[in-house]
């Protein structure tokens, strides 16, 4: 089966990152809550690495591949834009974010809460986002 | 994204048809940004057709909550898929935002 996507960094290519991790886990017969969560999650992940790292730059690319390692999915999502500095991530409280009617800050809390373990590498020019779902 | 609006009296009916992303949400975002909208006071959005959606998607509404609720418009979400809801419920926003069943709810909690 086909386990990994590249596609350049433009918003409109969420949707056929959407599409392939569907397709990828199909083969699993997960529910449909389960399925969606997963694939938000690499979604909000993704979505960071083309607006926040890579500024909607179609000249770049993100790459995602999907692994299964025992009772784990394993996803691993890689650019070479602005690495995300995980020690400035402040969860971020709804109520606060609602009263003061702001849009983002909250996609890494839905991934933190999705998914098993989230880690962020970088070294020389890529970074590596890695992302694991027990599935069993 | 699809995005229709029907008026009924003082309440605008918007219909969701599609997917709610980093793309897709700014159209919401004009929608509900339209200062015409104001003059209601009543917005049931119907989710049936709402087949997924982002935090991008929930910031749309997070971002215009206080707005709606300062001019006491209220903001009634109706017809949502399981894992559609299962989206708001993860980050507690079942809580805070008011999702009914269906149609007939969301109207009669709209003029209670």
């Amino acid at each position: 089966m086909n386990n990994s996507i590249r596609v350049n960094c433009t918003k409109k290519n969420l949707k056929l990152i959407r599409d392939f991790v569907v397709e990828y886990l199909r083969a699993y017969a997960l529910s449909d809550i389960i399925t969606n969560q997963i694939v938000l999650a690499v979604d909000e992940i993704c979505a960071n690495l083309i607006i926040h790292a890579n500024h909607e730059n179609p000249d770049k690319f993100i790459h995602l591949a999907i692994h299964q390692q025992k009772e784990m999915l394993k996803f691993e999502i890689s650019d070479n834009g602005l690495a995300f500095q995980r020690s400035k991530y402040k969860e971020p409280n709804i109520e606060e974010n609602i009263r003061m009617g702001k849009k983002g800050g909250v996609g890494i809390a839905l991934v933190n809460r999705i998914m098993d373990k989230v880690e962020f590498e970088s070294n020389d020019s890529q970074n590596v986002c890695v992302l694991y779902k027990k599935i069993k | 994204m699809k995005i229709t609006q029907e008026i009924k009296e003082s309440t605008v009916i918007m219909t969701l048809d599609g997917e709610l992303d980093a793309s897709s949400s700014v159209i919401l975002d004009e929608e509900l940004s339209d200062p015409e909208i104001m003059k209601y006071s009543k917005i049931l959005v119907d989710c049936e057709k709402l087949n997924y959606i982002s935090s991008a998607g929930l910031g749309v509404f997070i971002s215009h909550l206080q707005r709606f609720e300062d001019a006491q418009i209220k903001l009634i979400f109706y017809n949502m898929q399981d894992k559609v809801r299962n989206v708001f419920e993860i980050l507690g926003l079942d809580l805070l935002m008011t999702i009914v069943s269906d149609y007939e709810e969301a109207r009669t909690v709209s003029n209670e």
